[in-house]
């Protein structure tokens, strides 16, 4: 199946709002429409998998380890805060 | 108004998502590591005007990202454009020619996780200009609505839409070139 077999205008509309669709910022009723054409059109729907997917391997390909040095120096930190006295008391 | 002895309870755990965020911010380790420190100790401090039961995570990127703003931004100021005018939509999906070319037979998923290292996505996202980086990151990688974005970085929803749809094109240009250097484009 390809592309030119569904109406190029519910294409370019889904297209269109891929990301807002993705990060979930479409109305309730225009979400339905485009998930609607998902159903019916599979190149669309694979871009949209494959968008998706792109965005988790970004997200996860960006987590780092917090070193253990900067835990500790982070909590001695607010320990030495908590010490102080209070300014506004 | 939030107490204060309740704030490492419940502002540590967010310490991997902001340290990670500094790192893209920075781009190097030390000022990261500076960076999370200075956001945990100036929103210690200010937890006192922390509402809550609202979003700490949100309000802890704000402080992260005006501290940045505010130590970094100044020396290191670059040109908020990104030549992205030339990428359409569906510019990676379209050059990689689908999924299928990713590897038959394998999920979705494993086809695009293994289409580029860590260190490809890392270098390409901090390859873009400071604003269009920040925004795919509170988006992408963090999952802020468009809302939360708007708040902590200030600005009005619609900029934060152009801001993401430019670095989103910018950034799919970025790793289409590690892609390419690689061979899995022509």
């Amino acid at each position: 199946m390809t592309w030119d077999e569904f109406s190029e205008r519910d294409c370019d509309d889904a297209i269109h709002t891929l990301y807002h669709y993705l990060d979930g910022e479409l109305t309730t009723e225009r979400r339905s429409i485009i998930r609607q054409h998902l159903d019916d059109c599979a190149p669309c729907l694979e871009a949209f998998d494959f968008e998706a997917e792109v965005r988790t391997m970004i997200a996860h390909k960006c987590r780092e380890e917090v070193p253990e040095a900067l835990r500790i120096r982070i909590a001695a930190a607010i320990q030495h805060e908590e010490r102080q006295p209070r300014s506004d008391l | 108004m939030a107490e204060r002895s309740t704030f490492s309870d419940l502002a540590m755990e967010h310490m991997p998502s902001l340290y990670s965020a500094a790192l893209r911010m920075t781009r190097n380790p030390a000022d990261a590591e500076d960076l999370v420190q200075e956001t945990y100790l100036k929103a210690y401090r200010a937890f006192d005007s922390f509402q809550a039961g609202t979003n700490l995570k949100a309000w802890l990127y704000k402080i992260l990202t005006n501290t940045f703003i505010n130590r970094y931004r100044a020396q290191k100021r670059r040109p908020e454009q990104s030549d992205v005018d030339d990428v359409e939509d569906l510019y990676l999906f379209r050059r990689l020619g689908g999924l299928e070319a990713a590897g038959a037979g394998r999920s979705a998923e494993d086809q695009v996780m293994d289409l580029f290292t860590d260190t490809e996505v890392k270098e390409a996202l901090e390859s873009l200009p400071e604003t269009f980086r920040m925004a795919v990151l509170l988006a992408d990688v963090e999952g802020f609505s468009y809302k939360e974005i708007a708040d902590i970085m200030e600005v009005p929803i619609g900029t934060v839409m152009s801001r993401l749809h430019r670095g989103r094109k910018a950034l799919q240009k970025a790793l289409l070139e590690f892609g390419r250097e690689r061979g899995l484009v022509g």
